[in-house]
């Protein structure tokens, strides 16, 4: 790294992407503010805001360590900050556990997927949020809904443009990575009423699974969703998202724009070569 | 993709299957036809080995031999299907037998009290078993290993050591001891409540979403929590249940050893989970059929009856035993290599 002065890039801090201005002017769908968590003497995250809107891709890039994760886990109830205000369409909440967030409609794609290999594809999709037969079939005997489920996780796999797939009851141990992935996905498009988070959704993936994962993400936008994606792969981010929000050393060092900076500058954002400047 | 692939690997996917291969897709597609075969084969030979063993009257003694190990097997697989074990099913069931005899007998409860609250110690005994696991996250192997000594300890503690014959009991407690023939083929109510026990969770297991989370927690706890399963809870009633069926398992065995005695069924730990294993369970937790493991007691006890029938040793029994686990383990790697 170089030792001259940090450079301060002469760009408007939160910029927004230009002809989506009508999203920007809603208000967030999830916003957080301040938010600390500390894990012994590591400061996780260090008081960092974020900011996200209805309808846009948001992706979150940084340096190992910085943070990206902690401020993940935080938003989908997987971590309790210890300080700090979460607020969802304005009405703040406290997500205690995973359930939590997704009872307020966030989904989340963890980075190990969380599918059962042994669980056919039906299965996984419902799997926690499993659907009765009617009448007392259901309500007494607590028989499942097999035929629907299965029927529905089809349309779910349909919906994304998934072609690949086609049996829903094949176990998931016999699919691909990418087949994996698209399951997982699969899942947090169908129950996500608001906001879909990825974390590093391509990561162990190959050219064209990238492709078909990236391609799912942009549908999940299209179709009014919010998504938070987590990469280390810019070419990907510089691809799909809206806005890039940049965590460095546990707080957020600005937000960009795939049009305002480029690949490289994001970079020296993120390992902090270089410096946004101050918002107006 | 078109269909008129001539490339190497699709000339490979057309290739000839030997009949073998052909056999180890078969029981790959199929995993309980394995230990199915095992059994038809064993009946086979024990009918031409003696001619005593394949009567109405030898069924069904088998099948009364069989009881005790298949429900307690019910109990046992459960446990395995969340990658756990249960050393302590013999124990349990011993426990409860005794408490159930000597409520009876020496404080002259009756007998339906006495059965309830036996039965209930029996839950009692699975949910401690979960707790221990579930909450201090301590290794099943080493839970039931120490709930195995100490409910041993207690069932003497408490009997005294000593029997307690049938006809000192109320009959509600030697109730499934009685039966009814169809000829010279007898059928005890203890066969009726087995057979009961099986078909409730074989539904559990395959109809409800608490027996896929049974899967889920085994095959991948932490994808299981991240999906929204509530694996501790789950994991906690899996223990439970199978005490249940063990406080069943208590009552059937009162009826069919005519007595109740502290050291009844000494290898039920291993045969409970021999029957498991053969049954096609994995160890390792998340796959296995309730019916393998029906299929797994029965051929562990038609084994022992037809070599008993065939006037074999005690030891030479258990021997045979011990081989029928390596090879049954040892046909079921070979089928899950399978290439699909």
């Amino acid at each position: 790294m170089s030792t001259a002065a940090t450079e301060h890039l002469d760009v408007a801090h939160g910029g927004i992407p230009a002809g989506k201005e009508h999203i920007y002017a809603q208000a967030p769908v999830l916003s957080a503010r301040n938010l600390v968590i500390t894990f012994g003497r590591v400061v996780g995250l260090d008081g960092v805001d974020l900011d996200l809107y209805p309808g846009e891709i948001l992706a979150v890039i940084g340096d190992n360590g910085a943070g990206k994760s902690t401020l993940i886990k935080c938003l989908t109830g997987a971590y309790v900050p210890d300080s700090g205000t979460i607020t969802m369409n304005g009405q703040p909440v406290s997500f205690r556990k995973p359930q939590d967030a997704r009872d307020a409609g966030i989904e989340t794609v963890y980075q190990q997927l969380a599918v059962i290999p042994a669980l056919d594809i039906a299965s996984n999709l419902y799997l926690g949020r499993e659907e009765r037969r009617k009448g007392p079939l259901g309500s007494v005997l607590r028989m499942l809904d097999k035929k629907g489920m299965e029927h529905r996780a089809g349309e779910s796999v349909q919906n994304l443009g998934i072609q690949t797939i086609q049996n829903m009851g094949q176990a998931v141990e016999t699919l691909s990575g990418g087949q994996r992935q698209a399951v997982a996905v699969a899942r947090a498009a169908a129950f996500g009423s608001r906001v879909v988070v990825l974390d590093e959704p391509t990561a162990a993936l190959g050219v064209k699974e990238s492709g078909m994962v990236l391609d799912m993400v942009k549908q999940l936008r299209d179709k009014g969703l919010s998504v938070i994606l987590i990469s280390h792969n810019m070419p990907h981010v510089w691809e799909v998202a809206d806005r890039i929000h940049i965590q460095r050393l546990g707080g957020r060092a600005g937000v960009i724009t795939p049009e305002t900076h480029d690949m490289g500058e994001g970079v020296a954002i993120m390992t902090g070569a270089k410096k946004l400047a101050a918002p107006a | 993709m078109s269909t008129d692939v001539t490339s190497a690997a699709a000339e490979f996917a057309r290739r000839q299957q030997s009949p073998l291969q052909r056999v180890q897709h078969q029981l790959h597609r199929r995993p309980w036809l394995s230990p199915l075969f095992l059994l038809v084969a064993a009946f086979i030979g024990f009918f031409i080995a003696t001619p005593t063993f394949l009567t109405p009257n030898s069924m069904g003694i088998l099948l009364q031999q069989t009881a005790i190990v298949a429900a307690l097997a019910v109990g046992q697989t459960l446990i395995i299907l969340t990658a756990g074990i249960d050393l302590s099913v013999g124990a349990i069931m011993v426990l409860s037998m005794m408490v159930m005899a000597t409520l009876a007998k020496d404080d002259g409860m009756p007998g339906i009290l006495a059965l309830l609250i036996g039965v209930a110690l029996a839950v009692g005994a699975g949910f401690l078993n979960g707790l221990l696991v579930t909450r201090i996250n301590l290794p099943p192997f080493i839970v039931t290993l120490g709930t195995l000594s100490i409910f041993t300890a207690i069932a003497l503690l408490y009997s005294g050591g000593s029997s307690i014959q049938a006809e000192h009991l109320p009959r509600l407690l030697n109730f499934l001891g009685e039966g009814f023939g169809i000829g010279e083929f007898r059928i005890t109510w203890g066969i009726v409540v087995v057979i009961l026990i099986y078909a409730v969770m074989a539904y559990v297991l395959s109809q409800t979403a608490w027996g896929r989370y049974v899967y889920a927690v085994g095959d991948d706890p932490e994808s299981a929590r991240l999906s929204g399963v509530p694996s501790k809870r789950v994991l906690l009633a899996v223990y439970t249940v199978a005490g249940l069926v063990y406080g069943l398992a208590a009552w059937i065995l009162i009826g069919r050893a005519g007595a109740a005695t502290p050291n009844a069924v000494p290898d039920a730990n291993l045969q409970s989970i021999t029957a498991v294993v053969i049954g096609g369970t994995s160890l390792f937790g998340g796959r296995g059929r309730l019916i393998g493991t029906l299929i797994g007691a029965l051929i562990v006890q038609t084994l022992q009856f037809g070599l008993s029938q065939m006037g074999v040793d005690q030891q030479w029994r258990v021997l045979a035993t011990g081989i029928l686990v390596i090879v049954a383990v040892a046909i079921d790697q070979w089928i899950r290599k399978v290439k699909s």
